[in-house]
């Protein structure tokens, strides 16, 4: 059995004293030679961990407390109909406006992009981008992206061309969707205008408010470790 | 002492940092990358303690600016107001609404401060190879990762101003330049959070024992 030494290393804890004894093939044993992992290196502090047995189980990194795999039920489908959810909503919040300003005879419509475009024409174009992209250009590729990827591994098609290249970009601009505080500066934007004139929520504000948990529950729902076993680049 | 807890440098071996797949460690001088998803494969994430630093010192130049100029101009019926973050955060709570002064200034003035500290704290906690409650620190870097992102509050109030109140003659907002500031401000600390390696803290540790 090529994976002994690990699983004798792993079953004892973190305070052993025993020397570590060294495999010779170590990768094939880390995945137990059937190309399921047995044994998973936490990203936050390098311990490796072993993977419990059951499918429906949780593992926290031993040392440091990190999550390392955390279960999910029927993870491809709900993600899927999570993120189809999240795309209408998305359209709906791009197409109407989300505040209305009145005082006096005027009305003052915005819509998303609106401040983007005030943003641009003050020649603040680094400011305008940057709000382009964390409100409207990271969620709509996040969105896009897991599209592209869940959608045939739910019909059972083998994975989309360049699947695995999209679902890296997916979790590296993750960090930079940031409606959630989008939403947070429409709430202090409304009181912080409140005594001035009278503003008049639109559609988009509550499509936008219901877009942001869809995404999280999409997001939630994902089980990334799964997604990259069925993309795996060497099958 | 023989108390070597297994991590899989020791092993020889390399978590992958898109997919976290243990591959076997390659030669120093190749450039591998990961056979399960195809990204280039670190043993750490490269140059992590100097591009951090880089982006601190960076991060706190443009912290000054973007406190001390006004982020938004308020003109009103032929008066001019500039006002900076802190001035801001003192009218809230003069008119009485002191939940929506402590979300700005959490968010705006206590975030991006706390989090210099806490990466310059553990910067230095790597750099003196201290062994002093690796979990709290790994911790308080998740945190510092986390929350960052809730900076960008302040520039999307004044996005949504400047778009809503351009009322002709009667009021506009425009931006200052302390928006610009700003923004770099949180997104150079969020790239920085970024560019640390929170294994770095364990490595020291490990090899002193």
């Amino acid at each position: 059995m090529a994976f002994f030494p690990i699983l004798q290393i792993l079953c004892s804890t973190a305070e052993d004293r025993r020397p570590l004894p060294l495999p010779d093939d170590k990768a094939a044993a880390a995945s137990g030679g059937t190309g399921r992992q047995i044994v998973v290196a936490c990203p936050d502090c390098d311990l490796l961990n072993r993977l419990p047995e059951g499918v429906d189980a949780n593992l926290v990194c031993a040392r440091c407390g990190a999550v390392l795999r955390k279960h999910r039920t029927n993870s491809i489908d709900r993600s899927l109909a999570l993120t189809l959810a999240a795309l209408i909503l998305f359209i709906v919040s791009n197409s109407f406006p989300f505040l209305a300003m009145k005082s006096g005879g005027f009305i003052q419509e915005t819509t998303l992009l609106t401040g983007v475009h005030e943003l641009w024409k003050q020649e603040l174009y680094g400011l305008s981008s940057l709000v382009l992209l964390t409100c409207v250009l990271v969620p709509l590729a996040q969105i896009t992206g897991l599209l592209y990827i869940l959608a045939p591994l739910r019909w059972d098609a083998g994975p989309a061309p360049q699947a695995v290249r999209v679902f890296r970009l997916v979790q590296d601009v993750a960090p930079w969707g940031m409606m959630e505080v989008f939403m947070l500066g429409i709430l202090v934007a409304l009181v912080k205008l409140g005594k001035m004139a009278t503003i008049i929520p639109g559609i988009s504000v509550f499509s936008f408010g219901v877009l942001i948990f869809v995404m999280a529950a999409a997001f939630a729902t994902l089980d990334p470790p799964l997604l990259w076993d069925r993309l795996d680049l060497r099958r | 002492m023989n108390k070597q807890p297994a991590t899989a440098r020791k092993l020889g071996l390399l978590s992958c940092h898109d997919c976290h797949l243990l591959v076997d460690q390659p030669h120093p001088q190749a450039h591998s990358s990961c056979p399960r998803c195809g990204a280039p494969l670190h043993l750490r994430k490269p140059n992590s303690l100097h591009r951090t630093w880089a982006l601190v010192c960076a991060a706190i130049i443009l912290y000054i600016p973007a406190n001390v100029l006004p982020i938004t101009i308020t003109s009103a019926l032929g008066t001019r107001q500039a006002d900076t973050i802190l001035s801001g955060v003192i009218y809230f709570m003069k008119s009485g609404s002191w939940e929506i002064a402590a979300v700005i200034f959490i968010a705006s003035v206590f975030v991006p401060f706390a989090k210099l500290v806490i990466l310059i704290c553990i910067l230095l906690s790597v750099h003196f190879r201290s062994a002093w409650r690796p979990k709290d620190r790994t911790v308080l870097y998740r945190i510092t990762e986390m929350v960052g992102r809730w900076s960008m509050v302040d520039i999307y109030v004044v996005t949504i101003l400047v778009a809503l109140v351009k009322l002709g003659a009667i009021a506009t907002i425009e931006a200052g330049p302390a928006a610009v500031y700003f923004a770099a401000v949180v997104v150079i600390t969020m790239f920085a959070a970024e560019s640390f390696d929170p294994r770095l803290i364990w490595d020291v540790i490990e090899e002193d024992v």
